[in-house]
């Protein structure tokens, strides 16, 4: 009989790979298709650390719940309603170079606070892939941000088409603090900690570049897309994972 | 039975080269992390460099093979934490990598640790002509663990392999 805690832990490991997972999908569409050589090779070794993280916290959940799952059964074998990322990362990136730089930022800054923060988990193997996560997402906010400034203080055209994606997206970042019982159990057990703790000094990060990129942030509305906790999403996701899925689902048992 | 040292199981894996830099080996790489003999058996500790790295199961196969040849069936784990380093190639890893024609990483510094970090050390010495007359083309090289840079005095690319 599986402890609430173990439920929680299980849960809380999908929604961190999922989240990787699915982002790592969108940013390997540019692989071949990238502006210039170089991005293109640093889209692919990008999503290849995150589909790294991810399998870290698939194994681990996979462990966890102990029935012989696999990491790939997590991946592949499981519709758009099981998957747990947030709305952001799955939005489309429409062959826009500023519109991925920009998630990669806005999600990459979350992402290095929450792994600091798990890095002091009192979960021996939550507190070991944060340590190894954050050194890689350190790397992308860092390569993110520096083309947020160069196109947001670039030209007129690479200006106005940065500051789209920044308003496009930023409503989506609402749904990146939020948090439930699962958060709570895990945060009381000293394995998870509170992200709102960590929200004013993710809109400092954030506002530090985008004041060097010359954006102006947008107003905060109400609209503020939700629903990746429960595994209601978008339009889009259902086409990222029939991609993605294709190959596993039609030959089940297909090996290299 | 494991018959053999535990230093005689790392002096063959120390002869196993990385697959991707095979100017050194992944004991140097530092990529195998523990080695422990017990009664029936050789359990190996690995961690990746970087979380995706695709040369780990190379790695894991070869580790596999390496010991077969000495009748041993290793149980290779996979460990995360402490995360790998490039601290922990020693001093004449770093030359052999120079040699090779891979500049070196730097030593990690904590300001590194910060996103924001200036973490500028100055441009990266080339490793064909020792000139530090170089700029960064690229954050992202070949691989995972590289950076791409050009040499002002040769007139040449060449590759880093990054401080992580
Ligand atoms: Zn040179």
């Amino acid at each position: 009989m599986m402890t609430d805690l173990n439920k929680a832990l299980i849960d809380f490991c999908l929604r961190i790979a999922d989240n990787s997972l699915i982002h790592a999908q969108r940013i390997s569409e540019w692989t071949g298709h990238g502006p210039i050589l170089e991005e293109d090779i640093a889209m692919s070794n990008v999503a290849l650390d995150l589909i790294g993280q991810s399998r870290g916290f698939y194994t681990y959940a996979a462990q966890i719940e102990g029935d012989g799952k696999t990491e790939d059964f997590y991946a592949f074998r499981r519709g758009e309603r099981e998957f747990r990322n947030k709305l952001m990362v799955e939005q489309p990136d429409n062959k826009d170079f500023g519109f991925t730089m920009m998630k990669l930022f806005l999600n990459g800054c979350f992402d290095y606070l929450m792994f600091r923060d798990l890095m002091k988990s009192t979960d021996e193997t939550i507190s070991g892939l944060a340590a190894k996560s954050i050194k890689e997402v350190t790397y992308h906010v860092r390569h993110a941000g520096d083309w947020i400034v160069r196109l947001g203080d670039g030209t007129e055209e690479s200006h106005q088409r940065i500051q789209n994606s920044l308003n496009e997206l930023w409503p989506y970042t609402n749904e990146l603090f939020e948090q439930d019982s699962v958060d709570a159990l895990l945060i009381s057990n000293g394995i998870a900690f509170d992200k709102e703790k960590f929200r004013d000094e993710w809109t400092k990060m954030v506002h530090e570049i985008f004041a060097k990129a010359t954006l102006p942030v947008p107003e905060n509305n109400t609209y503020s897309p939700t629903g990746g906790l429960k595994g209601i999403h978008s339009e889009h996701l259902g086409y990222l994972l029939a991609e993605m899925q294709y190959l596993p689902r039609t030959y089940p048992d297909a090996v290299w | 039975m494991v018959t053999l040292e535990s230093s005689e199981i790392w002096d063959l894996l120390n002869s196993i080269p990385d697959p991707e830099v095979p100017a050194i080996s992944i004991v140097e790489l530092g990529v195998v992390r523990d080695v422990r003999i017990t009664d029936s058996n050789v359990e190996v500790d690995i961690t990746p460099t970087y979380s995706g790295c695709p040369a780990l199961k190379s790695m894991e196969e070869q580790i596999r093979a390496k010991l077969l040849l000495v009748g041993l069936t290793p149980i290779i784990k996979t460990i995360y934490k402490p995360a790998w380093t490039t601290d922990w190639m020693s001093d004449e890893t770093k030359e052999k990598l120079r040699a090779y024609g891979i500049a070196p990483p730097e030593k990690l510094s904590f300001e590194n640790l910060h996103p924001f970090a200036n973490n500028d050390k100055g441009p990266v010495a080339c490793p064909f002509c020792s000139s530090t007359d170089t700029s960064l083309t690229s954050r992202f090289g070949s691989t995972a663990c590289k950076a791409l840079h050009f040499c002002n005095g040769c007139r040449q690319p060449f590759e880093q392999f990054k401080c992580h």
